[in-house]
């Protein structure tokens, strides 16, 4: 039984696993390029896919302000209250728990709402189970999400996932549409030299070309 | 604030700006002579703040003035600014000499399109080295592999087969990175940073198998990045069949950056005295690096072709570095330091003597070079220069990197590194003494060939010059990797 929850807990890490191998088993066993490329494209969404979930709070919501929190923000206070840039720069930010909870500290004020921190568990999708991804020790509380989820919390009770890891998986998602555009560029400039894109017939012509056997038919260009 | 405090964004600003701009210029020669002046600056740049790094310590910079660990930070130390000095004078010395071989080389349309790739393949390999930031590191990664795909492909005027070779990369390349940044989301997920300096905070003694396992996707990733024994299949090909310029400028530079990133991440993200790491060194790095020695060396002899062959070696070379690595201590660290930069001087003083001689005969196969020494003395004397010093001869930087491993391998009870380094070193000796003989013994070829050009000799001749300079005062190289290596394994400044 504690194997099945074992599993069942951590399903999006399956899902990333299972994913990432059919990407990867294409790209090796393939030998037509775009099926590799198509492959490679799998490869990369898994770890997409990864990303994403690391992020969600259970019970989190997209991190944008509530009209709840609009609503607060404009009852008096100005633009120097909102989480900034200025708060940024003060330096020290980590040792004192996070911009956000400096931004949080204000928003508090502001809101006059009682502190109270969430449980860690809620930091994650599955209570208490992501925490210890391969049942290590719980050493994978996040700070700065644990941080920026008490802000949240306090100002409003609203929790908000974790934006970070989806905006480091936006660059990775650019990088990985740059990579597929190379890449099919570089297919249909291999299909103009060699008249195929199977990498065995690829390989057979290169051969034919470097050491002469029939010559004229496999090297024509 | 004054321009001297932005000094440490100047290497990745400007040409990242000026790729545009060289796309833009109506010809090659154009572009030549911009992409030329642009990275000149960039490498002064660089010499200046290795200059401020050795002198007042580690630099700190605040893109955009956000505070790390919030924003991202430029953290420069010795460590990486001799990386930088060294990626930046290849590029200063590369740039200038391509013209003459690029022209023959490729479409003289694509001659602005190229030196826009050279540019931001510059800009990423810059960009990797200075940054501070974890995940930069994967941006500026994938900045500069996307433009080397499309550089290795160029060469497909000459041999198609450099599209199947850039297309063999892109899907390693691609592998490597996606590894990299999977083992960066353990990283992540276990700590929840990105900046390097707060990662090692966060995971000091922190020893579990999620760390191991993010570590171990790291090592794996820029493994294949740098060519490391088993993964280096995309590396031979791709050398072989992009422009000879191109060629010159990879070689010497991209592979040495992905080990310094290793070296980064095993010591200033994840720390070396966690058992991981230890046994990383143990049962990874070094039975990988002694079977790249020997394995690529061997099979550098029988090449036909003098670029895969130097390819080869580059694989092997790569095999000495990492063994400076596993060796654990701040001597072998200090020694992989230094050979990482000094291969960077010799490989690039290779390639660019290969381009001059394909520009000449049109071949880089191993026949292309007979009796070259009459024909093209400087050219066949800058080969044997930097030839010599792949193989360690004294007076020259491959002695100083081969004696400093030898005494790191001595002094940290391990002899049989030094009789295997020395026994792979003889295997240098036959493939590159192969070629010299040919160049030196055989008669010259029938009917005209000419010298080189200047353009090409001129820089051709400052990196072999190099390679004899820092083989004779070792007090920069040897003495900046030293501080270094201590500052990193001592996690102080």
């Amino acid at each position: 039984m504690d194997f099945i929850t074992f599993v069942i807990e951590r399903y999006n890490y399956w899902i990333f696993i299972v994913l990432m191998m059919i990407g990867l088993y294409t790209v090796i066993a393939r030998g037509n390029l775009i099926k590799k490329l198509i492959g490679l494209n799998v490869f990369q969404t898994s770890v997409f896919i990864y990303y994403i979930s690391i992020g969600k709070i259970t019970g989190g919501t997209a991190p944008i302000y509530t009209s709840a929190d609009m609503e607060a923000r404009a009852g008096g206070h100005d633009a120097a209250a909102l989480p900034g840039k200025d708060a940024l720069g003060e330096g020290g930010l980590h040792t004192t728990g996070g911009d956000f909870a400096s931004a949080g500290n204000s928003l508090e004020e502001l809101t006059k709402a009682p502190h109270s921190a969430p449980p860690a568990e809620a930091l994650h999708s599955v209570p208490g189970a992501a925490n210890d991804l391969l049942s290590s020790p719980a050493l994978t509380v996040n700070d700065h999400a644990a941080a920026a989820a008490d802000a949240a919390h306090a100002a409003s009770n609203v929790i908000y996932s974790n934006p970070l890891p989806h905006v480091l998986i936006l660059t990775a998602i650019v990088v990985g549409v740059a990579t597929t555009a190379v890449g099919l560029a570089l297919v249909v400039r291999i299909r103009e030299a060699y008249g195929s894109i199977e990498e065995g017939e690829l390989e057979a012509v290169d051969v034919v070309a470097e050491f002469g056997v029939e010559s004229g038919d496999g090297a024509r260009a | 604030m004054s321009l001297a405090h932005q000094l440490p964004i100047i290497p990745v600003i400007t040409p990242l700006l000026a790729a545009p701009i060289a796309i833009l210029l109506p010809n090659g020669r154009l572009a030549h002579l911009w992409a030329t002046a642009i990275s000149w600056i960039v490498f002064a740049a660089c010499a200046l703040l290795l200059r401020d790094v050795a002198t007042a310590g580690v630099i700190s910079y605040h893109m955009g003035d956000w505070a790390p660990p919030i924003g991202i930070e430029y953290r420069i130390d010795l460590a990486n600014a001799l990386v930088l000095t060294l990626v930046s004078g290849i590029a200063a010395a590369v740039i200038p000499f391509s013209f003459a071989s690029i022209r023959t080389e490729i479409d003289e349309r694509q001659m602005p399109l190229f030196y826009a790739a050279s540019l931001i393949c510059m800009v990423g390999l810059l960009g990797v080295t200075i940054t501070g930031d974890a995940f930069n590191v994967f941006v500026f990664l994938e900045i500069s592999s996307l433009s080397t795909y499309a550089l290795v492909a160029l060469g497909a005027r000459r041999d198609r087969r450099a599209l199947t070779a850039s297309f063999n990369y892109l899907v390693m390349g691609t592998i490597g990175a996606t590894f990299f940044v999977i083992g960066l989301g353990l990283l992540y997920q276990a700590t929840g940073t990105l900046n390097m300096a707060d990662l090692k905070l966060h995971l000091a003694g922190n020893n579990n198998r999620m760390v191991e396992a993010g570590f171990a996707f790291i090592l794996v990733g820029m493994g294949l990045k740098a060519a490391m024994f088993p993964m280096h299949l995309w590396m031979p090909n791709a050398y072989t069949y992009a422009p000879s310029a191109v060629s010159a400028f990879l070689a010497s530079t991209s592979t040495k950056v992905a080990v310094y990133v290793i070296i980064r991440f095993i010591y200033s993200v994840i720390g070396a005295d966690f058992d991981f790491a230890s046994a990383a060194f143990a049962y990874v790095l070094t039975p990988l690096a002694v079977a790249g020695m020997f394995f690529a060396s061997i099979v550098a002899i029988f090449q036909a072709d003098v670029k895969r062959m130097l390819a080869y070696s580059s694989v092997g070379q790569i095999g000495y570095m990492l063994l400076g690595i596993s060796f654990g201590t701040e001597q072998g660290l200090s020694a992989s330091l230094v050979h990482l930069f000094n291969h960077g001087l010799m490989k690039g003083a290779l390639f660019m003597a290969v381009a001059a001689v394909v520009l000449r005969t049109g071949s880089h196969k191993i026949s292309a070079f007979e009796g070259l020494a009459r024909k093209m003395p400087f050219t066949a004397a800058a080969f044997i220069i930097a030839g010599l010093s792949l193989i360690g001869v004294p007076l020259t930087v491959g002695f100083i990197s081969k004696w400093q491993l030898l005494s790191a391998a001595f002094d940290s009870g391990r002899p049989w590194a030094g009789f295997l380094i020395v026994a792979s070193s003889l295997l240098a000796v036959v493939y590159i003494g192969r070629v010299i003989e040919l160049m030196i013994l055989r008669p010259a070829p029938e009917g005209e060939l000419k010298e080189a050009p200047l353009s090409m000799l001129a820089p051709l001749w400052v990196l072999a010059a190099a390679n004899i300079y820092f083989g004779l005062n070792t007090q920069l190289t040897v003495n900046l990797a030293e501080r270094a290596a201590a500052a990193l394994i001592g996690g102080g400044p």
